[in-house]
């Protein structure tokens, strides 16, 4: 079917058809209309969940992590001081393996106080061990949150649904909202590995050792960094996984086929732009008024940030002369997060292209089409400079 | 209390297997085992770092039988929640949730996700155990630590504010059962806990915990100076069922009688070395006030 909504409308339908058992949230804006959807699907009784009006973020995570680790499937959501009031229980959910599914509506975060959009706020969280993907449109939102749920559950990994507040939150768009039966048969209902169960206890996520040790058999557990490489190498793994889930999602719903880098135009371009989230759409009218120019210009709209799709993103980006990384988010005092990544990925190329960096749109700073295209076509047509430091578009001071 | 608890018909199977990293004497010790017996086997805990992290055991070997959930410092009451409700979500009824913290991880850095919780009316039993100050990192102060006590951070002239009333605010929420109780009076805890998990919603209980090392006795002397903090009169073991409170148990016993002076209980204990006499003479009549108040 069908619809025009929200981005957040999008969210919460994703997460009803996923039929998460536990929902617990705090309201922030701009994910607010998102919690409220969700109460207002349980209260109706449209879904079978446990809504939890949480006194605060910290808790919204406690609970799913407390949920999931009694083996329900668990859901919350946030944006910016939100999640960075929760970034304790963020890290503590990876570490702990669970596979909950939050989204982020990305939002700037404080101080100075601002409501606006950029991609700081989830960007922070980068090393925090989530699977973190990023939406472009509504269609995506609603898509990748319920393959999230399946990829966090085959991978033991939470994972973050990001979307970009107010542009993709509270706008209406069109997007079909995938059939009921359909989404049953692509995803199972959760069933854990191990769940606290008073018929089989176990003391979970209790104080572990730097070296290994042996338990009551006499057999060797795992110690703190056993457990954190087996997370690191599950997230490397969870690349192929995500191909896969796409693959599968494809078959049965007829949308996908692009899981890891969404490419605009970039098989012949000689100069392509990346970005996460919905700019990479707004930059598909700057590729082709450059392209009405004679500038073989390309965009990529990158859809898992951690895991880093390192090698799909060098199959696109290899051939460039030139690779143009805009983000809305800043590692301070260094460079763009994505911009160090892209250039990492792209160092073991031969004959790689140079790579520029362009900050834009803190705080929901307007981010004019004719800026881009001319900060764009500077980056192209002054190829040879060697620019290592971000530069700003749309500053005015 | 309708029904009470003697040695002789408290159930004998343990539920902590023997041996513990607690020290010696340690009042958790008493707490710990028989509020299991009266929580019972059909029961999941939730557990904030603590000494009680410590005492349950290091990876991969845990002093527990009963299934336990370790949670982050703040999250206790929300992680309780969040149990009970994947409990509700997958139709697993008849089981106990336990939320079980120290006097930090409740009057401090987990009274919010507490308060939610009480708001809410959560269905857990939440057990405080109070050493009255940071045992597990070596004694600093806490918001339940007494005035007058020495700890590492109030190292010279002993804490200068107020304990924190913990299970007077958490009564504030109008939750269905808030008891007090002491290490030192383990079958009076175990009937609380045990009508406890008879009451719906959300129940707090707040033990008295005597902590040898952290205040300064010898740890033979753990339930003496727990019964001292009751036979002066200092701490009153009461509980509120459905808004009645009433004094239980040994404080009840005390009612319209002569209180020993809150002076023993201070002079049996080196964290009170740097008390004044006025400030005890301002407890002693707090303390008169506070029972001639019970008494009328």
């Amino acid at each position: 079917m069908h619809i025009i909504e929200t981005g957040n409308v999008a969210a919460a339908t994703g997460v009803k058809l996923a039929r998460a058992q536990v929902v617990a949230a705090y309201p922030i804006t701009p994910q607010t209309p998102l919690t409220e959807k969700l109460s207002e699907f349980v209260e109706s009784g449209k879904m079978e969940a446990q809504y939890i009006p949480v006194e605060s973020e910290h808790s919204a995570l406690s609970v799913c992590i407390a949920a999931a680790s009694t083996g329900a499937r668990a859901f919350t959501a946030t944006s910016s001081n939100g999640l960075l009031y929760m970034s304790e229980q963020v890290h503590w959910a990876a570490g702990a393996r669970l596979p909950i599914v939050m989204c982020v509506a990305n939002r700037a975060v404080g101080a100075p106080w601002n409501i606006w959009n950029d991609q700081q706020d989830s960007i922070s969280q980068r090393d925090a061990g989530w699977i973190q993907m990023y939406a472009s449109d509504h269609q995506h939102i609603i898509d990748k949150v319920i393959q999230a749920f399946y990829l966090a559950e085959k991978m033991k990994i939470p994972v973050m649904v990001c979307y970009d507040g107010y542009l993709l939150s509270h706008t209406y768009m069109p997007f079909e909202i995938p059939d009921e039966a359909m989404v049953d048969s692509f995803l199972p209902p959760f069933s854990p590995d191990y769940a606290l169960d008073p018929g089989d206890p176990q003391n979970l996520n209790t104080v572990t050792l730097p070296d290994v040790r042996e338990n009551i058999h006499g057999d060797l557990a795992p110690g703190y960094m056993e457990i954190r490489r087996s997370l690191h190498e599950d997230m490397r793994c969870a690349i192929v996984e995500l191909g896969e889930i796409d693959k599968k999602y494809y078959e049965i719903f007829g949308r996908g086929g692009s899981p890891y880098v969404e490419a605009y135009k970039c098989d012949d371009a000689s100069f392509i732009a990346v970005c996460l989230g919905s700019l990479s759409y707004h930059l598909r009218d700057v590729v082709d008024a450059l392209r009405v120019e004679g500038i073989k210009m390309g965009v990529s709209g990158i859809q898992i940030y951690r895991p880093f799709p390192d090698q799909a993103l060098v199959d696109v980006l290899k051939s460039a002369k030139g690779v143009i990384v805009l983000e809305k988010a800043i590692s301070y005092g260094n460079q763009g997060a994505l911009f160090a990544d892209v250039k990492a990925a792209l160092y073991p190329v031969k004959e790689r292209p140079f790579v520029h960096n362009y900050i834009l749109g803190l705080g929901g700073r307007e981010i004019k089409t004719i800026d881009l295209y001319n900060a764009l076509k500077d980056s192209c047509t002054a190829s040879e400079a060697k620019v290592d430091t971000p530069r700003w578009i749309g500053l005015k001071l | 209390m309708s029904e009470k608890t003697s040695i002789l018909n408290l159930p004998e199977e343990e539920l902590v297997h023997s041996g513990s990293r607690a020290c010696s004497g340690c009042g958790l010790g008493i707490i710990y085992r028989i509020g299991l017996k009266a929580l019972g086997k059909n029961t999941i805990l939730v557990v904030p770092p603590s000494c009680l992290t410590v005492l349950q055991g290091l990876y991969p070997i845990a002093s527990t039988k009963l299934p336990c959930l370790n949670v982050t410092f703040a999250s206790t009451g929300a992680a309780a929640t969040g149990v009970k409700a994947a409990l509700n979500a997958l139709n697993k009824k008849g089981i106990t949730v336990a939320g079980w913290a120290g006097d930090g991880g409740t009057s401090d850095i987990g009274l919010q996700s507490l308060s939610g919780a009480c708001e809410r009316g959560e269905e857990f039993i939440y057990i405080c155990y109070d050493n009255e100050a940071y045992m597990n990192t070596g004694v600093q102060r806490s918001g339940t630590t007494p005035q007058g006590a020495v700890t590492t951070t109030t190292p010279i002239k002993g804490k200068l504010q107020q304990k924190k009333d913990v299970p007077a605010i958490i009564a504030g929420h109008g939750i269905n059962y808030v008891a007090t109780c002491s290490a030192a009076y383990p079958l009076d805890l175990y009937d609380k806990i045990k009508k406890a998990t008879t009451i719906p919603a959300t129940k707090y209980i707040h033990a008295h915990t005597p902590c040898p090392s952290g205040w300064g006795f010898d740890p033979k002397y753990t339930v003496k100076i727990g019964r001292l903090a009751i036979e002066t009169g200092l701490y009153v073991l009461y509980e509120i069922e459905y808004s009645k409170w009433r004094l239980t148990g040994p404080s009840e016993k005390l009612l319209n009688k002569k209180l020993r002076p809150v002076r023993d209980y201070f002079e049996a204990q080196t964290r009170f070395k740097s008390i004044t006499s006025s400030l005890i003479s301002q407890v002693q009549k707090q303390v008169d006030e506070k029972w001639a108040g019970f008494a009328s």
